[in-house]
């Protein structure tokens, strides 16, 4: 910090202006809580949701069926509504030693302390360099995110025919926002052996799109000067190259939390999700910092990360209001092909909320059946609708109270 | 005879080589034309360096380059003070990994004495580890070396050719030089936009460095692209190392180091595998692969840390061991071509080299009185006060605190600046390596789009060009 910088206090500090962050300001004020600040380092408040044109937005927390825009409108008004202070082109850049929260805004370099925070800054997917796929590196690569900003809110046409790498959710919905950018979809590839996504999206593609899926595939090379111009594709059982004419790729999914302030506040990751670990009240292991929504594993959906920032902000007023930061927790592992759990730790059993578990899969794995132990001992026996990447699996939260709390570590397999 | 000649010195090449050349002779009253065919300073061979302030402590004894990196050090460091051009006194460990290699330092030490650099010193496994808690087991001890530093890869070229632009030198940007004739007095340039007359040839093309040596009728090398893979770690990561971490060197490779760099992130590379073409920069499965293994012993923790990104930089290696420093007095002809990776410390001591040798063959040097005008390069490093961190910087405009690129903290008031400075970006790599925007761990998920039309609308650029769009 330099100096001149002034420092300013308030009771509840969330870090991010989407569906979690918004959600979770508008419960603390609707709590009666003093002042709560939510942090946007965006001009415009509502996250991912601004970006996505589809409808179906709001399901679960507003009951009712938006497009995305609209959506993040809607949790906007809430939270201005309920007296939440919002503050866009705010970026929080680190922690001080006494943990005050260093910001940057045009209003200048500021010092916020708060009660307590919530980081709720949401995930991103892995980028091209990340995965590590090799080749040249021309221009035409992108995530989805980026597509969609390109598309829906600069109304750039980003290319005629991509190649769109995952078949998740997202993927599909890149798909979409594709055809609105005047470019078609020729092949989408996935290294798993089928989709992962609804099967009214999948044969919503194949009709609407005519996009070959190809499964058991992998993008293993781009090709291009300036512009793409090829990638290889390469089949995972027979070994077998083939290249495909493009001047488009996206790259989908594939989630990382955005996780740096929690790493900044010396805060755990878990290895599964690579999000800050949290018990079922959305502590971290750093007291007075809670987590809530996409930054606590990959993308659910923003109806979803919304209930997540509403429930984190029970947990808060309970802080605010005296309880104890818990102290010991047992961690709760994954083994493979399990990717992650979530919330991944436990604090003393019977103690606080319990929230159902979510818990993906790195591949799709035919065995539903799960089972859970600590120290040997099997804590549950049972079965879950379905384990894949990029949709979650729902755990019920009851054999939480089975945990002992001075054992070792709860590992979940299957079974 | 001036008349008909545009130029006194035409510069074929503005990399860091032909930029150092150009800043050097500008401070004399002289013509000089910069010619580069691609469309930014600095972006080919030089644009991918592993971004180290050499102090050619392994260069091989007697050469012209071991006597220009020693010499290119002292300059590039006092100029990077000067300018301010981010450079972080790292230090270097060069570590042994097993007895053979430990039997080894005392030669390195040697080698570096002879190369007027006596300040390297042996260190034990224990003060080793001591320095570099993270680094992988099995480490037998090290040399130090404690000169060795890192230095932005990107600054140093842009500062050079906006203090000679500055100057009053003609930089020609997306100019390719095609054909060159000796007329009486000098040359005549047939390029890509036309023709150019010029008294002097100074032959900085780098990779195509021997493409222009025989369009001077000269054949003395021929340059051999080497390519070098690097993987840049994310930000996170960057507690883990303190120096450069070198290899011992084998007589065939200097192998791949593991460095911080002055973003705040660590970089794991080069591999050094010749190349037919002189623009394949492809990074390859088994190039990242044998980084990954490399980096995995290394510095294990590394591995577990997000990519940020991987690049590809060609060297222009020839089949000569040192640097081709060739002066055809007669034919008026200067060529500093075949720079190896060493080429961005040794750059300045190569432009004092040719500044000399031109006026040996006769160029009258006379300097100007004003001498060169005065310029400070934006505040990039990690280790300098960014503008988003500088309170009254915000407070005097507030542009500065309006982050556009959030992972690397980029503020609009940066993008405003380097679109109105003497060499703007024309697109979104000249912009990354002026700002550092979208350079992160996002690689523009978040902000390219807005990053894109803020560069479009401030330095009056196509918009749809620069959004990536499909021509």
């Amino acid at each position: 910090m330099t100096g001149g910088s002034e420092s300013e206090r308030v009771d509840v500090a969330v870090i991010g202006g989407g569906p979690a962050g918004l959600a979770a300001a508008t419960s603390l004020c609707e709590s009666g809580l003093g002042k709560v600040v939510v942090l946007e380092r965006e001009p415009e408040l509502g996250g991912i949701p601004r970006h996505a044109r589809h409808q179906g937005f709001g399901l679960r927390d507003l009951h009712r069926s938006l497009s995305g825009p609209r959506y993040a409108t809607r949790w906007v008004e809430l939270a201005a509504s309920a007296g939440a202070d919002l503050r866009t082109e705010t970026q929080v850049t680190g922690w001080t030693d006494t943990g005050a929260l260093e910001l940057t805004s045009p209003r200048g370099r500021s010092l916020l302390e708060a009660h307590a925070v919530v980081l709720a800054t949401g995930c991103r997917e892995r980028p091209r360099a990340a995965r590590l796929v090799p080749g040249s590196r021309p221009d035409g690569v992108l995530t989805t995110g980026a597509l969609q900003q390109l598309v829906y809110r600069h109304g750039a046409s980003p290319g005629r025919r991509a190649v769109v790498v995952g078949a998740e959710h997202v993927s599909f919905s890149a798909l979409l926002t594709l055809s609105h950018g005047g470019a078609r979809a020729v092949a989408m590839v996935t290294e798993h052996p089928r989709h992962q996504t609804v099967a009214a999206f999948r044969a919503g593609a194949r009709l609407r799109f005519r996009t070959l899926l190809l499964t058991r595939t992998a993008l293993t090379r781009i090709l291009g000067r300036a512009r793409v111009e090829e990638v290889e594709l390469t089949d995972l059982d027979t070994g077998e190259a083939r290249r495909i004419t493009c001047d488009l790729v996206v790259f989908t999914a594939d989630w990382i939390p955005d996780h740096e302030l929690a790493v900044l506040a010396g805060a755990a990751l878990d290895p599964g999700t690579r999000g800050p670990a949290v018990d079922a009240a959305f502590h971290t292991t750093r007291p007075g910092l809670f987590a809530a929504g996409n930054v606590l594993h990959g993308a659910e959906t923003a109806d979803i990360a919304a209930l997540s920032g509403r429930a984190a902000a029970e947990s808060v007023v309970r802080f605010l209001d005296g309880d104890p930061w818990p102290g010991f927790r047992v961690s709760i592992e994954c083994e493979e092909p399990l990717h992650w759990i979530a919330p991944n730790s436990i604090v003393a059993p019977g103690s606080g909320v319990s929230s159902p578990f979510r818990l993906r899969a790195l591949e799709i794995v035919r065995s539903r059946e799960l089972e859970i132990s600590q120290d040997g001992r099997m804590l549950w026996h049972g079965r879950v609708k379905r384990l894949m990447p990029g949709r979650s699996a729902r755990l019920p939260g009851g054999w939480t109270a089975l945990v002992d709390a001075g054992g070792g570590r709860v590992v979940v397999r299957v079974a | 005879m001036s008349g008909v000649f545009g130029y006194d010195v035409a510069i074929v090449g503005a990399g860091n080589v032909g930029a150092a050349i150009a800043r050097e002779l500008a401070r004399f009253e002289l013509r000089v034309a910069v010619i580069e065919a691609g469309r930014d300073v600095g972006a080919g061979t030089s644009k991918a360096n592993t971004a180290i302030l050499h102090t050619a402590y392994d260069a091989k004894p007697g050469t012209i380059e071991a006597r220009l990196v020693a010499r290119g050090y002292s300059l590039l460091a006092g100029y990077a003070d000067e300018v301010g051009i981010p450079l972080e006194r790292t230090g270097a460990l060069l570590v042994a990994w097993d007895d053979g290699q430990l039997a080894r330092l005392p030669a390195v030490a040697q080698r570096a004495g002879q190369n007027g650099y006596g300040r390297t010193r042996p260190v034990g496994v224990d003060e080793l580890y001591a320095k570099e808690p993270h680094l992988g087991p099995g480490a037998v001890g090290a040399l130090e070396i404690p000169d060795e530093h890192i230095v932005c890869p990107f600054t140093p070229v842009l500062a050079f050719a906006t203090q000679a632009v500055l100057a009053g030198v003609d930089l020609r940007r997306n100019e390719r030089v095609v054909e060159m004739e000796r007329v009486d007095g000098g040359w005549r340039l047939e390029t890509s936009r036309g023709s150019i007359k010029a008294h002097w040839i100074v032959n900085a093309a780098g990779l195509h460095s021997d493409e222009v040596n025989q369009l001077a009728g000269h054949d003395e090398f021929t340059v051999t692209p080497r390519r070098g893979e690097l993987i840049v770690f994310d930000k996170l990561s960057r507690p883990l190392v303190r120096h450069v971490i070198l290899p011992v060197p084998t007589e065939t490779t200097k192998g791949v180091l593991v460095a911080p760099t002055v973003f705040g992130n660590v970089v794991l590379g080069p591999t050094a595998v010749d190349v037919e073409h002189k623009d394949d920069t492809s990074s390859t499965t088994e190039g990242l692969a044998y980084l990954q293994e490399q980096g995995q012993r290394i510095l294990p923790e590394l591995m577990a840390h997000e990519v940020t990104a991987a690049y590809v930089g060609l060297r222009a290696a020839t089949e000569n061991s040192d640097y081709q420093l060739l002066t055809d007095a007669e034919r008026q002809y200067v060529c500093a071509g075949g720079i190896r990776s060493t080429g961005l410390t040794s750059s300045m001591a190569i432009a004092e080299h040719v500044r000399d040798e031109l006026g040996d063959a006769g160029l009258a040097l006379r300097e100007k009185p004003t001498g060169l005008p005065v310029v400070r390069m934006p505040s990039i490093g990690e280790a300098q006060l960014r503008p988003f961190a500088d309170s009254a910087r915000i407070a005097s405009d507030p542009e500065y605190g309006r982050v556009v690129c959030f992972c690397e903290r980029v503020t609009r008031g940066e993008i405003r600046d380097t679109s109105r400075s003497p060499i703007p970006p024309t697109d979104l790599d000249g912009l990354r390596r002026r700002t550092r925007a979208l350079m992160g761990r996002c690689q523009g998920f978040f902000c390219r789009a807005s990053v894109a039309a803020t560069l479009a609308d401030q330095g009056g650029l196509d918009s749809a060009g620069l959004q990536g769009q499909a021509s």
